[in-house]
């Protein structure tokens, strides 16, 4: 077990990399995402009822305040639910396949796992993102038809979106493991 | 090279013996479907081993040995487990032990073949026996040469091969430890083979019990119509006990439904029933949207939105469009005193299905708006007319003609009075077309209107028709059966032990559901385009949304 080590991810909020080590074949990666902030959500809230509020003294209907109530409760945990992560792991066993969960703020999971015939290759990409242009880690899949081609490319930590650096650790750790393996599987 | 042990956790507590199951040898995994315990007779083993083979299409083989030390560590046993790989030769040799009271399991690897041994590094995957046997991997594997055969391995995902081994060997979990025979396996199942008893009855007894259910119900509404309940202490007790009341009322209904006696009077036909309601209440609605046209056509005829119309061509569209309303209406109130017994009878239609409930709606709508859509087609063959005529006269304003025969537009010399009443008519038609064009507009639009509701209802009916429910409700109750993959969970590790890993499997998410299984609809929608309708509304021609059932296949 290793200690968490903070990182930052492309809009600077901060985020803690925990790698563990189970075997000489089988890594996990976990990026904790940064909170739900008390202010986003004061700030939220607050709009809402004032605009129901606005509403309320034009109409002068109550019902408003009250859907506009139900509304708030309803979209946080939607929110909660549906659009908040938590923490995203990458899970690498040699040989088996590469796993990737999200855990949302609400306690769901959202598992995906590639196996390792699959994998064509692990490698950090850069992309055009809005305004910015970012790097990201993704994982290579083959091609049944064509040898040497892609068939799709699978971006990982997609909510988490850590800088170069973090980016970096993780590359390098997968890339040991995919290289062990294929020694392994041209030796036998 | 790395070696991976797929092995269920029904087994953990098993008893030692032999392992069987299937080798995979291009992806180096043993998959262990099942534990045979001592005593045994290798031969029978061998023999029962290819019996399962022939029906599974599957070789299974034994794998090697299990040996679990309950007791202290008995060192006869392992010397007799070690010789038990020279009477099933395999390779490679599987043993493996679990000591008392220790989580953390011991693998070996035996291998015979000459040269160096390699100190094979172990991947232990739990699997649940029963979850993985019932479950379907999304999307399904189809082999290259399309056999229902065994799935080649190079070409098949790992997974799948998994999936496919436990889900043939069904055979081997057919017997249970209370059998006779001379093996004796442990498994999912080897506890008991499930089965259901209610579902077996099930299909015995459904025929009798439908015939019987149908027997009661004439014997309860017998029951009702006689004259025992009528004396004293029952009756009185009878109106003191609400339920008895809910259940004479109930009794009642359906005995009035099923009776064969002709109702005394209308009303008392429709007491207990909204059909009656729906009734009264289409009348008036009927005569409120007749209303509303009447005072569109009246602003119409005035000076509508403060254009000016032409006074004359106004007053005929509006006189003739009124008195249309007019006979319309005089047919819905000579029908009024019908509509209730043909709603009544239409309704029963409704033990159908709500979809069948939702099409009559849909088709009541458009009798209700049969005027909206003859005054649709009026509108739209005047507009049709005066843009023809339009169109056409303005090229003989320019001395050209449509050639029908070269399909385009030529030269022509006209006579001087063909010129001049074809400009004079050219300029009446130009002039009256404000006029007809609000006409036009104002029909197309309330058609619109009503060919969007019911749109809307057929939309629904479509998707009523093609949700699957049944897959929806697998999902949702056991959510094991449709496996869009699985998902790994590291257990505790030791150091030097092999890797510890739970194998679970990864529900489908609902959309993927409701996209695989969705049911194949009947609905027809609309062939035209967006601009195929636009240039249909400019030019007048009449839109007909839904063609007929036959031209549109899927």
């Amino acid at each position: 077990m290793e200690e968490p080590r903070n990182f930052s991810d492309i809009d600077g909020g901060h985020l803690a990399l925990q790698r563990r080590c189970y075997s000489p074949s089988c890594r996990e990666f976990c990026l904790s995402c940064p909170r739900l902030s008390l202010r986003s959500l004061t700030a939220a809230t607050c709009s809402v009822w004032l605009a129901a509020y606005g509403l309320f003294a034009l109409c002068q209907n109550s019902m408003v305040l009250s859907a506009a109530i139900f509304i708030t409760l309803l979209g946080l945990l939607g929110y909660l639910h549906f659009v908040k992560i938590d923490q995203e792991t990458l899970l690498i066993i040699g040989s088996l396949g590469i796993q990737m969960t999200s855990s949302y703020a609400s306690g769901k999971e959202s598992t995906t796992f590639i196996e390792m015939g699959k994998v064509k290759d692990v490698v950090i990409n850069e992309a055009i993102y809005m305004q910015k242009v970012i790097y990201y880690l993704c994982i290579l899949l083959k091609d049944p038809v064509e040898p040497q081609g892609v068939s799709q490319v699978v971006p990982v930590f997609q909510s988490a979106k850590p800088r170069l650096d973090c980016l970096i650790e993780v590359y390098r750790s997968c890339q040991e493991i995919l290289a062990h393996q294929e020694v392994t599987s041209a030796s036998s | 090279m790395v070696l991976k042990v797929f092995f269920p956790s029904c087994c953990s507590s098993a008893d030692s013996g032999l392992l069987i199951g299937r080798w995979i040898p291009e992806q180096n995994s043993a998959i262990i479907l099942a534990v045979v315990h001592f005593p045994f007779i290798p031969f029978q083993v061998k023999q029962y081993l290819s019996e399962v083979q022939k029906v599974s299409q599957i070789e299974t083989v034994v794998l090697g040995t299990w040996c679990n030390n309950k007791q202290e560590k008995e060192e006869s046993l392992g010397k007799f487990l070690d010789d038990l790989s020279t009477i099933f030769s395999h390779e490679p040799w599987l043993q493996i032990s679990k000591e008392k009271g220790s989580k953390f399991w011991n693998c070996h690897t035996l291998s015979r073949q000459a040269g160096t041994p390699k100190e094979d590094q172990i991947i232990l995957i739990y699997y649940d026996q029963r979850k993985t046997m019932l479950s379907r991997l999304h999307p399904p594997e189809t082999s290259l040469d399309n056999q229902p055969g065994v799935i080649t391995a190079p070409d098949a995902s790992k997974l799948a091969a998994v999936f496919d081994t436990v889900a043939r060997n069904e055979v081997l979990f057919l017997t249970d430890r209370y059998d006779e025979g001379p093996i004796k396996l442990s498994h999912w199942q080897s506890e008991g083979v499930e089965a259901s008893i209610i579902v077996e009855l099930a299909k015995q007894a459904s025929v009798p019990v439908c015939m019987l259910l149908t027997c009661l119900l004439s014997l309860v509404s017998g029951l009702c119509r006689s004259r025992i309940l009528k004396f004293w202490p029952l009756s009185f007790i009878w109106s003191k006990l609400s339920t008895c009341e809910q259940v004479g009322y109930r009794l009642e209904h359906l005995r009035f439904v099923f009776s064969n006696q002709k109702a005394e009077n209308h009303t008392q036909f429709m007491r207990k029933n909204r059909i009656g309601q729906l009734a009264e209440a289409l009348i008036p609605v009927a005569d409120h949207v007749a209303r509303e046209l009447q005072d569109l056509l009246q602003w119409l005829m005035g000076v509508p939105a403060g254009l000016k119309m032409n006074r004359a061509l106004d007053q005929v569209l509006g006189r003739f469009f009124l008195y249309h309303i007019h006979l319309w209406i005089s047919y819905i109130h000579l029908l009024s005193p019908f509509i209730e017994m043909i709603l009544w009878y239409v309704g029963l239609s409704a033990c159908l299905g709500l979809t069948v409930v939702l099409s009559i709606l849909s088709d009541i709508i458009a009798l209700l708006t049969f005027h909206i859509y003859c005054f649709y087609v009026y509108g739209a063959r005047l507009y049709c007319l005066k843009i023809y005529g339009l169109s056409s006269l303005w090229r003989l304003f320019r001395g050209k003609k449509w050639n029908v025969l070269r399909q385009r537009v030529d030269s022509c010399s006209y006579d001087l009075d063909q010129l001049f009443i074809g400009t004079l008519l050219f300029t009446i038609l130009l002039f009256l077309l404000p006029t007809t064009a609000l006409y036009y507009l104002v029909f197309t639009l309330l058609r619109l209107l009503v060919v969007f509701v019911q749109g809307l209802i057929h939309l629904l009916v479509d998707l009523i028709d093609s949700l699957p429910f049944y897959s929806i409700g697998l999902r949702l109750c056991r959510s094991y059966r449709l496996a869009a993959g699985v998902k790994f969970r590291v257990l505790e590790q030791e150091v030097g032990r092999p890797l510890r890993l739970l194998m679970q499997i990864n529900p489908l998410s609902y959309s993927s559901v409701v996209q695989t299984y969705r049911l194949p609809t009947y609905s027809c929608y609309p062939k035209d385009s967006w601009g195929s309708l636009c240039k249909k509304l400019f030019f007048g021609e009449l839109i007909y949304p839904w063609k007929h059932k036959e031209d549109k296949q899927d």
